[in-house]
């Protein structure tokens, strides 16, 4: 198997994008990410979406976004794991290069959740269709099932969990592709309007427009290139029951703990080794669960873990510091890439005002439905 | 959603059918063809109790165009008295009041219906006992 390298990467803006189309979302990432590497061609593509034909009618994502990107006649796949999607195209794209299959590969996600669609319909769609939302279950609501039961069992309080919305809309405020660019504070978060109990809505990641593109290479390749080296060394996928009622507790995020520790073995390392990490904090309860299952603090103690600061910016170990989905936005499709490029941009040092100092090891971390689905990534910079 | 879809499902939704695994014992809710357990796929047909407890809740107040004229309303997932679980609405009390740990009891309510034309359609809720 050979070892793969990000060589390139490029966002769009994240928001309510009313001038832009799907495609045009998805191919000005391509675009930016293709010019960030500097390559003349690319040999495949895997494109992360998780509802296009609900969101805008179009499936056959794969074909329309390769045309579109002025790279046809090149195989491209359209990857589909829910929220998780834009994660594991980058995992497929790992794959076709680490195969020897391909050389250069683009990789990267979009969605476009603002053209008019039942976005609370469409999301749920990731949930069991006949056995959750058939009964009215939202995901809001799923997540606010798991909340509860994580401050009945371990006495996470509802100050903790605003905690990490103040801590990703700081992180935000700081970054020019965030939807929103504003802090907010407790009070605010704790007393706005209501989702689904606990939750409200400053608790849920917003409905969003974006795309994200990495391109991918061979380290050969990589080492030839007069920047710095970013070296992917571990991609683990897992699976859990869909329905959040099938599983055996509440507020275990199974596959999240089984793609970690499979992570951690693939690259030799262990949670203390983590510079910076960004996490699927679709709603805030999630980036609690996530730091247990990720091993950054014990079984049922990230709440203090994160109010007592450790996952802030200047803490132990920093976390969403793009904003994560609460303040970046969540494009859902797009989403996993956009994480895996604020860890390329840590990494690189380019991180602006959100960079951690001399940050050589970042995880990203993405999750699909109410946690059926994740899959973590562990980028390393190597010595120049 | 089509007709057979939905009729697909009456066993579960309106008689509380499930499959318990002829090797491991596992009671499988909606029955499967294998067993996750074990990776049976030998199964005999077991009537779900109608009556468990809440091991957590909340109350929807956004929901989907289907669901708009209930809000709020409660969803909570009820572990049944053989250890199945199940996501149901909790309904006939203030959502408010609910508490984990609460004992309720599975009856036979609508759940939904599809706009003027479409198919009225039921299952379980939850009533607190």
């Amino acid at each position: 198997m050979r070892e793969v390298c990000i060589i390139g990467c490029g966002m769009t803006k994240f928001g309510e994008l009313w001038t832009k189309s799907f495609r045009d979302i998805f191919v000005e990432a391509g675009l930016k990410a293709i010019d960030d590497a500097g390559v003349d061609h690319i040999d495949s593509m895997y494109v992360g979406t998780m509802t296009s034909g609900l969101f805008v009618g179009q499936e056959h994502v794969g074909a329309l976004m390769a045309d579109y990107l002025g790279v046809a006649p090149i195989p491209a796949l359209r990857v589909e794991s829910a929220c998780c999607s834009g994660g594991m195209a980058i995992h497929q794209g790992i794959l076709d290069i680490a195969s020897g299959n391909s050389d250069i590969v683009l990789v990267g996600g979009v969605e476009k959740m603002n053209d008019g669609a039942d976005a609370t319909y469409a999301l749920s769609t990731a949930a069991d269709q006949e056995y959750e939302v058939y009964q009215g279950i939202t995901f809001p609501g799923l997540y606010a099932l798991i909340a509860q039961a994580h401050m009945h069992k371990y006495g996470t309080t509802r100050q903790q969990l605003a905690q990490v919305s103040v801590k990703n809309h700081y992180n935000g405020s700081m970054n020019p592709n965030a939807q929103f660019q504003r802090k907010v504070t407790l009070e605010q978060v704790m007393n706005a309007t209501l989702v689904a109990d606990p939750l409200t809505i400053l608790d849920c990641s917003p409905v969003s427009d974006g795309g994200a593109c990495l391109i991918l290479a061979p380290l050969e390749i990589a080492r030839k290139l007069n920047k710095p080296i970013i070296k992917i060394i571990a991609s683990e996928a897992a699976t859990d029951a869909l329905a959040l009622h099938q599983r055996k507790d509440i507020t275990t995020l199974n596959a999240v703990k089984v793609s970690a520790e499979k992570a951690y073995k693939k690259a030799g390392m262990k949670p203390s080794d983590i510079d910076v990490a960004e996490v699927h904090d679709c709603f805030t309860i999630a980036e609690l669960c996530i730091m247990e299952e990720l091993g950054f603090c014990e079984k049922g103690k990230s709440g203090k873990f994160v109010e007592d600061g450790n996952t802030a910016l200047d803490g132990k170990i920093p976390v969403n510091t793009s904003g994560g989905l609460k303040s970046k936005g969540h494009p859902v499709g797009a989403t996993g890439a956009a994480q895996a490029i604020e860890i390329v941009e840590q990494l690189r040092g380019s991180a602006g005002k959100r960079q951690i100092k001399n940050a050589k090891i970042g995880l990203a971390q993405n999750m699909g439905g109410s946690g059926a689905s994740s899959v973590v990534h562990i980028l390393k910079k190597l010595n120049d | 959603m089509p007709s057979p879809r939905y009729h697909r499902e009456i066993p579960q939704r309106y008689r509380l059918e499930a499959e318990k695994c002829k090797k491991c014992g596992k009671i499988l809710f909606p029955p499967r063809l294998i067993c996750p357990e074990c990776g049976s796929k030998n199964f005999e047909k077991v009537i779900l109790p109608e009556n468990g407890k809440i091991i957590t809740f909340t109350i929807i107040r956004v929901a989907p165009q289907q669901f708009e004229a209930e809000v709020p309303y409660a969803i909570a997932i009820v572990e049944l008295e053989n250890g199945v679980k199940i996501t149901t609405q909790v309904v006939d009390c203030k959502p408010e009041d609910l508490e984990i740990g609460n004992s309720v009891k599975l009856v036979f309510r609508k759940i939904q219906e599809e706009g003027k034309t479409g198919i009225i359609c039921y299952g379980y809720k939850a009533v607190l006992v």
